[in-house]
Order: structure tokens, then sequence, then C-alpha cells
């Protein structure tokens, strides 16, 4: 048995004991525990340690709202930060360990941080660690050397280096009516709105339906609210419409009435259920939806109130009413209202003793007076609490009396004993949702709260309950039918409703927030923000609602200010002569409460981005590829032999396939079947050169302008017919340039009859060079000739291979005798390896992409490096590709004064004068200077070793380009500390003619 | 955001590439105006409130939609077809 | 007003920190000045700072519509570095660089900036080579930059998965150890401070209404709070400058304004010491010293005024920030904003006489305004003071889009969403 255990009532199982550590002690709690309670139940009040003064905490409330008790839920070596030990369901084997301190949580050395008090008062850190401003910790090191301090001090938990193991997923919901909360409001929505065959989902934070219902202790319809719960619960579970979430906190309002939840589906348990995931990240379309998302009580703002076991006065009760537990014997109540008497009430009735109730009030009403008797409380009405005794527990408690019109306290303080402070300070409605759809909220003089304004007409939202300010179960129970049914459309109609107890007493507060008196006062209780860091920040100027927060970092702690942002406003107002509501409110942001990274990414953890492969990529890997990501394809970078460096097998590569044939996959290149009668024409539009001439059969190499006349992609494209085309785009680009396309189809020239298809995953590409590449396919092709005269240069033709049906166009990127074989992409690997099979007796090598950049930097071939958004066709020497017959996309721009000035960077090629290699990203200069490199005129974009030209060559974009042919410059790379000198040539290397390719 | 294609339906904003200004008009392919081709490269309306825009459904029927969208709330007033609705079935009426 | 010092600090705790005067004042508006700054941001600050300090112009009003500080310099993810390709860029940037080293002392105000680096992932050899380009870029202007492997990132962020089989391996990276963070509140309240001392007047809660004009000339603001004359109006709002610039009758500019979201994290131990950013999407992150990873990515890509994100950028950037940091799994968001950001037709920002007779022009600031903060209020208040611009930012010109001299970063030409 618990010592703080109550002989009787809560909601936990108390046949079924659940072992767990805190802070490597063990402890036993009940089934239906949370961290929180069972803590409390073995006596344990110290529980955490705050932010800045590192001061003794203890739970101050128990719900998503606390500030406090932060704790990391080790799961193995995998370790989850700074969860609210009120939102832990303990389990068997949960292992949980205390924050932001060391040595321990009872002896913490960063609590000296008290001893500066004001020195480390709001904002401090603005005013010094600025350092001197000559000498060796000038500019920003003597800064640097403080932080480095700060940084150790500060942040909670401690986050883990290991992966996490866990699973996340996403999960797409729609729903006519989506319900926010399940206490009375929302099961009375849900059930309204699924009477009426509404689809409905009710989403509960909390393990539990029922909200309030499970700790209030009052009847409904007769029973305890809690059965009544339970039962209404259980209805809504059998009904076919009805989804009823637990443990899935609704935190976002997005755009469409998209709302966003993470369901902790089973944190609560030692090992996952089978497929069951951790979190699951909902995204709800919702038809309407009801928010039913209650209220948070506030705490007081006096000396000492972050004392461990000084509480919220609804925390208590929750303790004592859902889980059995005491957190105290004797309680001494603090309230500016009458919601407290009822919680005290509760506690008595549970066990407890309640020595007083202490209210700010004077006048206090008849109800409550008995209600005071009742729980054997001395009443001390128009008193406050002025001060908290004890060490790392409450031990009693310091009244004074206190008048509210002048807001002063005078006369003899007298000494309270008791081992608990309940305090509540009114309630503020949780109209974060709310907020996020775009309300505005306003504040109510006599609830002294921001309520939710009244839904406008056309709203998509209905809110019910204490949300909306009516803090009575009866009324929380009409309000949640009236909603529900509003929500799907249904017409108020009779009704009976179930019966709940009158609530006593007045939901308005008096409007106090703070007891001035000597001593630190806590606002925002994690961060560490006292009532006289408020008054600084007022004092300094930082008066608007924003200033303050930003200031002195109130409300931005891990409960985002739902414990603190009223009492603060409340303070400033004073502070400024204001109306609370003149000062402002923060707009509510995503997320409600926090929400794991990894329920973001859900499916995408571990999994970033689909994973594109050749039709013949697994045959690469077979046969000793490196691959190598390009965009989201994987490619051979090489086909490396044992012992051969990278350079080894490229040149090796390169050179068999000038030597004899080489094959490489092209398979990743953009393909996009350009159909329809003004197919011609589309072409001749968007090319700079004329395809409207292309014979039948016959392809040509296209380049491409951007609009505004800077070169954008270059590609073939092969004519198949008189209205069909195969355009083919570079890898990087294919997705851009098919948008690029359907743009101006779809809305510069509607008029044109073309269509447009991808087809890049229809068709295996692979490209096959060299010398014997023709005798190679003239041994596998059938149905067609691949001699010179059935398929000349840019010739296409349609044959088989292994039975398969290819295409084959004769065109080269290597610069040798080359064609390019299209397969249907399923028999990619068949062709593939026929086509090995067929080259065996000729020497044919698989090449990657270094044995294909390298031949294309020899041919002096321009791809992304150089097409890199910034060059036009000049720059790149393809100014003879721009037809002046026909306008096209980019003409009338791409010659503007900036575009043509003399200074542009130019391509050349570039000469390594000192053998060794030269690196992409290198720049060019005329001298070098490697203490004080400066003067680039240009940079490498590609380079490598030229197995023909048996020379370390580059290609380079440099300012002058043509003009510096035959001329001497040098490298310089710093980053790689490379420099040495290099002639500056004309970028075709190697054959020039192309006698090789036209063969 | 959800974005109702006319012939795919409401679907996610993640399905939608947005084009930008709609108000844009591209000179005759042919013109030699300068200027004229500037502004509509680069010159563009950017009202806070309702916005004529080009948006392409890329994750579904690649169509392009003319949307009128309001830039301070989000809110949508209308989606065509750019290309006019010669081609627009509603959704459901597919046959 | 006093100086701020650790002396200070310890004199004032003495006495309850009862002294301490307000950070600047509130003054009402006068009739006119020689100046007004449109705009109470990080950049506006910085201009009527400057104005003041480098040029003796302190008869100067910066006027903002609600508090200080209320723009995209309290919304951004804190980063300042001068790791750009293109020279004009980093020239101007570089220079912003030199500004933050000295920030604090300066203004009297520490901004925290602090040196901690900017590394930059590469995950393919070519990406490499890209960066390899602009470090050397840098370099060739005498601006640090250093290529690191994949072990030494490791040795800088152990957390960080750099195995083969990660989804996106890293090949290296493009580190500025002298990139870093500062405190985004603190630049705008130190700059306020600073240009209040001087005699400068910042009139919050003030919003424009119109522009007061003779002929062509602008000659003042019509605002909430009456009408304020000047010889010269200077507009810096970065995000809004669509809807200002529309009340002086200019409907069509080469901007669109456009939502980027920020995130944190819950605070944590010491995780990260080095800004990093992820090469394959777009996301970038680093610690505050309260702790919380601030991460960002993408902006939303659609004209927005909303301050308002999508859901999508949140799961791409935590995504990205996992395949990063895959122990970050548990580790849980907690809060998300967004601001206004004014992309330009090439990615490059805009500081300007004109368009009209009386008028200048600072914006085009994309979401890479908050490390220009001091270069560009120092160039600004130039180029109002001479009528021509500093050589710092002459290339910044509203007109060079129809000239075709772009100053594109990304190559990605007149399509905003994507710079």
């Amino acid at each position: 048995m618990n010592p703080r255990r109550t002989a009787t009532g809560g909601r936990v199982n108390r046949q079924r004991p659940v072992r767990f550590t805190f802070d490597g002690t063990a402890y036993t709690g009940h089934a239906g525990d949370t961290l929180a309670s069972a803590l409390l139940a073995n006596g344990v009040v110290l529980a955490g340690r705050s932010f800045k003064y590192h001061r003794p905490r203890g739970l101050l409330s128990a719900g998503l709202d606390e500030p406090n008790a932060l704790v990391t839920v080790m799961r193995g070596k995998v370790r989850e930060p700074n969860v609210p030990a009120t939102m832990i369901e303990i389990h068997d084997g949960l292992t949980v360990e205390s924050q932001n301190r060391f040595p321990s949580l009872a002896f913490d050395i960063g609590a000296v941080n008290q001893l500066a008090g004001k020195l480390i008062s709001a904002g401090f850190y603005y005013k010094t660690f600025m350092g001197p401003a000559i000498g060796p910790l000038k500019g920003t090191r003597f800064w640097m050397l403080c932080e480095h301090v700060i940084r150790r001090a500060a942040g909670l938990g401690r986050a883990g280096e290991a992966p996490d193991t866990s699973r996340y997923e996403r999960m797409n919901a729609f729903c006519d009516v989506l319900v926010v909360g399940s206490g009375p409001a929302g099961l009375m929505a849900a059930s309204a709105a699924a009477e009426h065959g509404a689809n409905v989902i009710l989403a509960e934070a909390d393990a539990h339906a029922g909200g309030s219902a499970n700790w209030s202790g009052e009847t409904i319809d007769g029973m305890l609210a809690a059965d009544w719960a339970a039962d209404m619960a259980a209805g809504l579970r059998e009904r076919p419409n009805v989804r009823l979430l637990r443990r899935t906190a609704v935190w976002g309002c997005y755009d469409g009435n998209t709302l966003v939840a993470v369901e902790r589906v089973s944190d609560h348990k030692a090992k996952a259920g089978p497929g069951e995931p951790r979190h699951r990240h909902w995204v709800i379309r919702a038809r309407s939806v009801v928010l039913a998302t209650g209220a948070f009580e506030r705490p007081l703002v006096f000396p000492g109130n972050d004392r461990p076991s000084v509480m919220l006065a609804s925390a208590a009760e929750r303790y004592a009413n859902e889980f059995g537990v005491l957190p105290a014997e004797t309680f001494i109540v603090f309230t500016n209202n009458d919601s407290a008497y009822l919680s005290t009430i509760s506690l008595k009735k549970a066990g407890a003793n309640i020595a007083a109730i202490v209210d700010v009030r004077q006048d206090v009403g008849e109800a409550m007076r008995i209600l005071a008797s009742e729980a054997g409380a001395e009443l001390l009405a128009g008193h406050a609490v002025v001060a908290t005794e004890g060490g790392k527990a409450l031990r009693g408690v310091k009244v004074q009396r206190f008048n509210m019109t002048s807001g002063t306290v005078s006369g003899e303080a007298r000494s309270l004993s008791a081992d608990g402070l309940l305090m509540s300070g009114g309630w503020s409605p949780a109209i974060h949702l709310a907020s996020q759809a775009g309300a505005k909220a306003e504040w109510d003089n006599g609830l002294q709260a921001f309520l939710p304004p009244a839904p406008a007409r056309n709203s998509r939202w209905l809110g019910a309950g204490a949300f909306t300010g009516n803090f009575s179960t009866g009324g929380a129970l009409a309000e949640g039918h009236a909603a529900g049914l509003a929500a799907c459309g249904a017409e108020p109609g009779e009704t009976s409703l179930p019966t709940a107890e009158t609530t006593l007493g007045s939901p308005e507060p008096a409007p106090v927030f703070e007891i001035k008196a000597p001593g630190k006062a806590f606002v925002d209780f994690q961060h560490d923000v006292t009532v006289d860091d408020v008054r600084l920040a007022h004092r300094e100027g930082f008066v608007s609602v924003e200033h303050l927060k930003r200031y002195t970092t109130l409300g931005m702690a891990t409960d985002q200010g739902k414990t603190s942002n009223v009492a603060g406003l409340a303070i400033m107002a004073e502070a400024r002569g204001l109306p609370i509501p003149d000062v402002g409110t923060t707009r509510f942001r995503p997320p409600f409460s926090p929400v794991s990274l990894g329920a973001f990414a859900a499916e995408r953890y571990g999994d970033l981005r689909p994973e594109r492969l050749t039709p013949m990529h697994d045959w690469h890997v077979e046969h000793g590829a490196t691959m190598q990501p390009a965009g989201l394809w994987f490619r051979p970078q090489i086909y490396g032999l044992a012992g051969e460096t990278i350079e080894q097998a490229y040149v090796r590569e390169a050179a068999a396939t000038r030597e004899a044939a080489g094959i490489v996959d092209v398979s990743t290149l953009g393909k996009i079947a350009v159909q329809g009668p003004d197919a011609a024409e589309f072409l001749d539009r968007v090319y700079t050169n004329m395809f409207s001439f292309l014979p039948v059969g016959k392809a040509r190499y296209g380049l491409m302008l951007r609009e505004d006349g800077l070169a954008f992609d270059d590609g073939t494209t092969w004519r198949l017919g008189d209205n069909d085309f195969l355009m083919t785009t570079t890898t990087a680009n294919a997705g851009k340039v098919m948008q690029h396309l359907e743009y101006f189809l779809d809305v510069i020239w509607p008029e044109l009859k073309v269509s447009l298809v991808s087809v890049t995953d229809q068709w295996a590409g692979a490209a096959i060079g060299g010398p014997s590449a023709r005798d190679i396919l003239a041994a596998c092709v059938r149905k067609t000739g691949v001699d010179n005269k059935a398929l000349p240069f840019m010739g296409i033709v349609h044959g088989t291979i292994a039975d398969v049906p290819v295409m084959i166009c004769r065109l080269s990127f290597s610069g040798e005798m080359a064609f390019e074989v299209y397969s249907p992409a399923d028999y990619g690997t068949h062709v593939w390896e026929a086509l090995m099979e067929a080259g065996r007796p000729f020497g044919l090598v698989p090449y990657g992409m270094e044995a294909l950049g390298a031949m294309r930097i020899e041919k002096g071939h321009v791809t992304g490096a150089e097409i890199d958004g910034r060059t036009t066709a000049r720059d790149l020497h393809l100014d003879w590709m721009l037809s002046k017959k026909k306008p096209f996309i980019g003409s009338a721009m791409m010659d503007r004064e900036g575009l043509i000035a003399s200074g542009r960077i130019q391509l050349v090629g570039l000469l390594s004068l000192d053998g060794r290699p030269l690196g992409g990203g290198a720049h060019i200069v005329e001298a070098v200077d490697q203490e004080n490199p400066h003067g680039s005129i240009g940079h490498i974009t590609a380079a490598c070793y030229s197995p023909a030209l048996g020379k370390y060559i580059a290609l380079a974009l440099v300012e002058g380009g043509k003009a510096r042919h035959g001329s001497r410059a040098f490298i310089s790379d710093p980053l790689r500390n490379r420099y040495g000198p290099v002639e500056i040539v004309s970028h075709h290397f190697f054959d020039p003619e192309g006698s090789r390719m036209h063969g | 955001m959800l974005i109702t294609c006319p012939y795919c339906g409401p679907r996610d904003l993640s399905e939608f590439t947005y084009q930008g200004d709609g108000n844009r008009t591209r000179p005759a392919p042919a013109s030699q105006d300068l200027d004229a081709w500037n502004a509509y490269v680069y010159d563009r309306l950017n009202p806070a409130g309702d916005h004529n825009e080009i948006w392409q459904h890329s994750g579904g029927c690649r169509s392009h939609l003319r949307v009128v969208r309001n830039t301070l709330t989000h809110e949508i007033s209308s989606v065509g077809f750019v290309r006019g609705d010669a081609h627009a079935r509603k959704p459901g009426a597919r046959k | 007003m006093a100086e701020y010092s650790a002396l200070a600090l310890v004199r004032n705790a003495l006495n309850g920190n009862r002294d301490w005067k307000p950070a600047w004042r509130k003054p009402e508006p006068k009739a006119s000045y020689d100046v007004i700054v449109i705009g109470g941001g990080g950049h506006g600050l910085a201009t009527a700072y400057y104005l003041a300090k480098e040029h003796g112009v302190t008869n100067v009003a910066v006027v903002e519509k609600g508090w200080l500080g209320s723009g995209n310099v309290g919304r951004n993810t804190v980063t300042v570095r001068s790791n750009y390709l293109l020279p004009s860029n980093t020239r101007f940037y570089e220079h912003s660089m030199k500004m933050w080293e000295g920030l604090s002392h300066d203004l009297n105000y520490n901004v925290m900036f602090s040196q901690r680096g900017c590394l930059n992932l590469a995950h393919t050899p070519a990406q490499l080579d890209d960066y390899a380009r602009r470090g050397n870029a840098m370099r060739h202007l005498g601006v640090d930059a250093e290529l690191m492997t994949p072990s030494e990132i490791k040795r800088l962020m152990p957390a960080i998965d750099i195995s083969a089989k990660a989804r996106f391996p890293i090949f290296g990276g493009l580190m500025q150890p002298r990139a870093g963070t500062a405190r985004h509140d603190a630049v705008a309240w130190g700059y306020a401070r600073g240009a209040d001392r001087r005699g400068v007047d910042i009139i919050e809660n003030c919003e424009v209404t119109g522009f007061l004009r003779e002929g062509e000339r602008i000659v003042g603001v019509t605002t909430v709070r009456g009408d304020i004359r000047a010889k010269k109006v200077a507009v810096a709002v970065a995000g809004s400058t669509g809807r200002v610039m529309q009340m002086a009758g200019i409907e069509r500019l080469p901007i669109e304004s456009h939502v980027l979201q920020a995130f944190v994290t819950e605070s944590l131990k010491p995780f990260l010491d080095t800004v990093v950013t992820f090469g394959m999407g777009h996301c970038y992150v680093n610690q505050s010293d309260k702790g919380g990873l601030v991460c960002g990515g993408d902006i939303d890509g659609y004209n927005s005024y909303a301050q308002r994100g999508n859901l999508p950028i949140v799961e791409d950037v935590m995504s990205e920030m996992l395949a990063l940091f895959p122990g970050l799994g548990p580790v849980r968001v907690l809060r998300a904003w967004g601001g206004l950001c004014d992309m330009t037709m090439d990615g490059s920002p805009i500081i300007t006489t004109g368009p009209l007779p009386g008028m200048y022009l600072n914006c085009g600031w994309c979401y890479g305004g908050f490390k220009a903060t001091p270069a560009s209020g120092w160039c600004f208040a130039h180029t109002i003071v001479r009528d021509e611009p500093h050589e710092l930012n002459a290339a910044f010109t509203l007109d060079r889009f129809h000239h075709g001299i772009l100053i594109d970063e990304k190559g990605q030409g007149a399509t905003p969403r994507l710079h």
C-alpha cells in the first residue's frame, strides 16, 4: 500500500501493482496511475528543477499543462526528454529520470543560481557579457566564453544520439464532425451528432474518456459522473459511425478545417503490440469541429508559490478522485473564487484534513461558508497567503489580511501548518485551437478570462462547455448537445438531457492575480519568471504583450503559458494602468501541446524519400558497381575491380570504351512523349532550334531556354512519327521540363493540339559506344539493319534484341560511334544482358558515371554543372543553336544587356600543367596568392583524368572565355590547398571534328 | 489548405504546385517590346486580399487551375481550368 | 541613459532593479522630420541608427505599425553567415558579418552573436564540388570557408548520421567558422535603444495609411496618428512592401510575399553547437542558448500575408531533421510560427533610391534578411543621405531584372518560391 493512497476510491486498479523506477529507485503504483499520481502516492514530492534558478519543484497540475515535473523516459538507449509526469501512464519496467539537475534531484549544484537573484533578473544578459572592446577577448570572444557556461547550465532534458527504434505512422481521416475533448460537453456533442447519422471522431487527450467527469465527484443522471461518462463512451464506441480516439491530443488547426492530432498508441505499454506504432500522426479533414477542450485552472502569484506541494486545487481533487491519492495529509486552500471550495469538499471526502481556506474575498457567499465548515476548515476571508515555509517540501504558510480594493496586505502575519497548499486563481478556457483557426479572443470581465468569440455564421468550428466559459456541468451537457446537433446541421429539438447536480457558487473569480509581499513570486514556473521580472520589463518599456513575453521569456516554456499567460498580462496591465484586454493576448500557435518529431515524419522516419532505381539496378550491384545517389536515383559510379582506385577504374572503363566498346545505363534520362498534330510546332516554340523540319526516324539535339533567356535544359528529341516525338531531358531536370512544357500548353498556348506524357519509367535505356559498338549491335539486333545506311548518325530504327522490341537511336555523348537502345522497362535487364553477351567477344565493358563524365569532358559537352541557371547559350558556345528564323521561349529576353555583357564567364577547357589532378569547384586566377587568395576569374565545373589525352583536364567557366585560349592561368583552390598552372584551351579536347562518332 | 480541382475534387495543398500571379499577359511570341516582356517575366501583383493565381494540380490531373484565393485568410473563392472549362467534367460524373 | 555593463547590473541589483529606465522613449510624432523610416523592424531601426551615427542625421522618425520588432527580426532562425556564391552578395554579407562582430560593443547591447560556425552538408560528390566552388569564391574575397570530411563532421556533432546506408549519405560539408547565431529580439532592441539615444524618434503603433505627395515627389506619410512630413521617406517593410508601395500607386514589383515557417523544439541540454543545413531538400537547424532546436525549411510556396503556415512543410522539415539526427524521434516540437518574406525574382535584395522622387526602398530580403541587418541599415542610410548607393549595394537595384543583370544565387530564374 502506498503511503498516500486513500483507502478506497479512484479509478486505479488496486489489484494490479505496477513496478517502475524513478532516478534509479524502484517504486510501485497501480494500473491506471500516471507517473505523477504514482509518485505522489509514494510520498515523492520533489519532482523537478526549474530552468533558470534550479529551484526544487513539485507537481503543480495533473494534466498536460504541468510546467514543473518534466522527466526523461528511457527506452533502452533511446531517450524521450521533457515529458510531463502527469502524461505518463505507468507500466511495468517504466524507467524515468529527473532532469536539469547535477548531481541529483535533491542536491543540485545549479541551485547556486538562486544566490545571484536580482543580478540575473529578466534580460540581464542583454546588458553584460559584452567583454572588452580591445585585446584578446574583443569582438565576440568574451561572450562566447560566457555562453559556453550558460549553455551548459540551460536546457532541460538530454536528447539521445541512439536512433529511435520506434515506428511512427500517419493516418488521414475524414469525418462530418470532429469533437475535441470528451468531457461531459464533448460526450454529449459526439452522441448528438452520431444519433443524427454523422460520421464522428471524438478525440480525448487523456487515457480515458470523460474529462472532468472522471474527477469531479459529481453525479449525472444519478450516477457517479465518471460512471456516466464511461457508459456514454462505451455506447459511442459501439456505434459504427463513431471513432473514439483516446490518448489523442488535437494540437493543430490548419487551413481548410484540417485538424491535426497525435495519438500516443503504445507509450503506456511495456511493449508495443504487433504492428502498433509508438505515435500516430492524425490528419483529420472535418466538415465541422466541436471544441470541447475545457479550461485550465490558474495558479495565484504570491511569494513562495513554487514550493513543492503547492498545487492547483483542481489537480489535488483529480489526484484524490481519479487516482485515489492524497498529495498531502493536511491542506490549506488559497483561492479567489468558489470552485476551490468544491475541490476542498472532494478532498475532505477522500480523507484529507483541511486546515483552512484562505480567500482573498471578504464577502464569501453563504453556500461557500457552509462548504468550508463541512470541510472542517477555518475560513479566512479577506486574507491572503504571503509566504510559504519549508525546504524542499511545504511545512506551512503565512497569511495576512488582504484588502481587495487596494491590493495590499496588512496586520500580523499568522503561521499555519500544512503539508499541502492548494491554489485557485480562476479558470482560463483552452481556446488555443479556435485561436489557431483565426478567432480573436475576447476578455470577459466577469469570468476574468479570455473567451472564444461566438462562432461566425459560416464558422466551421463550434464550442461547448468550459471552452466557452460555461463552467457548470449542467451547462456543459446542454451546450454539448446543442453543438453536436448544430455541427451536423440538425435542428435543435426537444430532448431530455441528463440531469446534473446544480453547481454551487459563482463561476466569477475576484480580479486578484497577485499578492504583493516580499519574496520571489513566480508567474511562469518553469522559466522562473517572477513578478519582479514583469515589473522590470514594464520599467524598461517592454510593455506590449509580445515584448513582455520575449524580454522575460514568460509563456515560452514547455507549457506555452497555459499556467502563466493571464497572470503575466494582468500584472503588466496593472503596471500600465490599463484594462487587461488593452494589453492584449498573444495569438496561439501550433502545436497546442508538444508533438514528437517522429510523429511528424511518420513513415518518412528512416526513409526520407523514395528511392528511384533503374530497371538494371540489381545487375549493376551484382557486377560490382559502386552505386551513387543522383537526386532520387542511384546510378553506378564505377564498376571497380579489386584493388582499383576510383580513378583507375574510370580510366580503365573510358579507355576500354574508346578502344573497343562500353555500355552505360541511361534509363534515368527524362523521357517525354510529345504527341499530336501540333507537336512539331510546339517543339519549334520550346527549343531554340528547329524541329518541324526533322524527318521521321531522325533525332536532333535541342536546347531550351527559360522565359528570361537563360539556358534551361538540353537533350535529344526523336521524331518517331509525323505527330509523335520522344523528348529526352537531363536526369536532374526531368520534372522541371515536364512542368515547363505543361505550363505553356495549358496556360499560354491552349490552342495547340499536343499531349504530353512522361514515359521516363516506361523505357530502359542503355547507351553503347566505341569502335566496336556497331558490330556488337549487329550481332544481337534482329529485324533491322544497323549499318550506316540503315542507321545513319542521328537515325532511329526499330528492331528486337533477344526477342524484345527495342528502339535504337545513333547518337553520342561519349564522342564515340554510339547508340542508345531503349527497351520496355520490364525487359531492361534482359536486353542489357543480351548486349553484354553480344559484346563479350568485343571486349565490351560496363561503365559508370565517372567514365561517362570523363568522356563528356573530353568532348566538351555541357551538363548541369555548366547549365546552372546563370549561364546563357552564348556563355556555353551554344549560340549556333539559336534559330533566327522563329521566336522561341527566351528569344525575346536573351539579348538583354546583362546577358551579352563582355565580362561574362564562358566555357573553356583547362589542361593541368603540373601533372596533378584538378578539382571541381576550384577557382582560376591569373596569379596565385596562397596567403591572400584573390582575383578569381572563374571556376572549374568538372574535372577528370583524360585517358584519351593522358592528362588531367577540366571544363571551366572563365571570364573572357575564348579570348584566353592558349594562355596560362592558375588553379587556386584554397579549400583543398591545391594551386598550380593550367593552360586555357578549347573545351573540345578530343576529336573536335567528331570523326569518331560519324565513323 | 484544400483546393477543389474541377476535375479531381477537393485535394490537399501538397498535391499542387504554385505557378504565381495569374494577371500577367505574355506578349506575342515575336514581340520585340522588351518592356512588355520584362513586365511579364518579372513584375507581379502582390495583393493583400483576393489574388488571381495559377496553380497546377501536379500530384493529380496536372491541369493548370485559375484560383482566386485570399492571401490574408487563404480562403479560396473560385477555381477553374485555365484552359477554360472545355474539358471540365464534374467530379463523380465521369463517363 | 546609463551604459549597460556588469557594474551597472550589480549596482541596480543592489537597488532592487528599480532604477532601470526604458530602453527607448515612446515619443509622440512631430509634424516633420528630415527622414522618416517606415518599418520598425531590424532593417528600419538599423537604418535610423546609422543615419544618426554615421551621418549625423538625427531628426529621424521610425514609424512602426505594431510593436517594435514585430516582423521578421523577431521571427527568424537567427543565423548570421556570409557564405554566398556571387561576389555582390558575398561582399555585402561579409561587410555585415564584420559589423556583427563588433555590434554588441557598438550598440552597448549584448546581441549575443555567437560564432559557432555554419555547416552546409553535401550528399553527392557533385554537391560537394558545388560547395567547393562557393567556398573558394568566398576565400577569394577574404571570407573564411573550409571543407569538412564526414568524420570531422561526426566529431563536431556526434548525434549526426554519417553512415553510408543513410538515404542521403554525407560526403562532406562546407563550413564557415565565423558564421553563427545572434539573439534576434536583442538586435531590434539594441538598435532601437541606440537610435533613441542619438535622438531618433521611434513611434510604435503608428500605421502608415498613405503617402503625402507634391506632384510626383513623396513629402511625407499619413498615419493613424496624423500626417508626418519629411524631406525623405525610406521604406523598409520587408513582407509588407507590396502593401506599402501600393499606397504610393505602385501596383507591380518584382516581389511576391510568401510565408516562411520556423519551429523550435522543447529545451534540451547541449546537443548541437553549430548551425547545420541538410543538402537534399531544405532544412537548417541550430540550438539556442535556452536549449531549443530552432529549425526551418522551405517557404510555404504561395503568396500570403497570413503569418500562418501549412502542415506539409512542418512534416518535411521534421523528416529531414530526423534524417540528420535519428535520435531526435522522441524529441518534441514546441512551437511553430510564420513570417512574411519579400521574395524577389532572383533571390537577392533591393536597396535603392526611388522608385519615386523623395522615396528610398529597402526590400527583397527573401528569407535571409536577419543576417543582413547591420549592412542593410548601413548601406540604406548611406543611400538615403547621399542619394546614391554605396558600392556595396550598388548591385541591389530595382531595375536590374529588366536589364538582365541578375544576382541569382540558386540559378532558379524568376520563380520566387524556388529562391
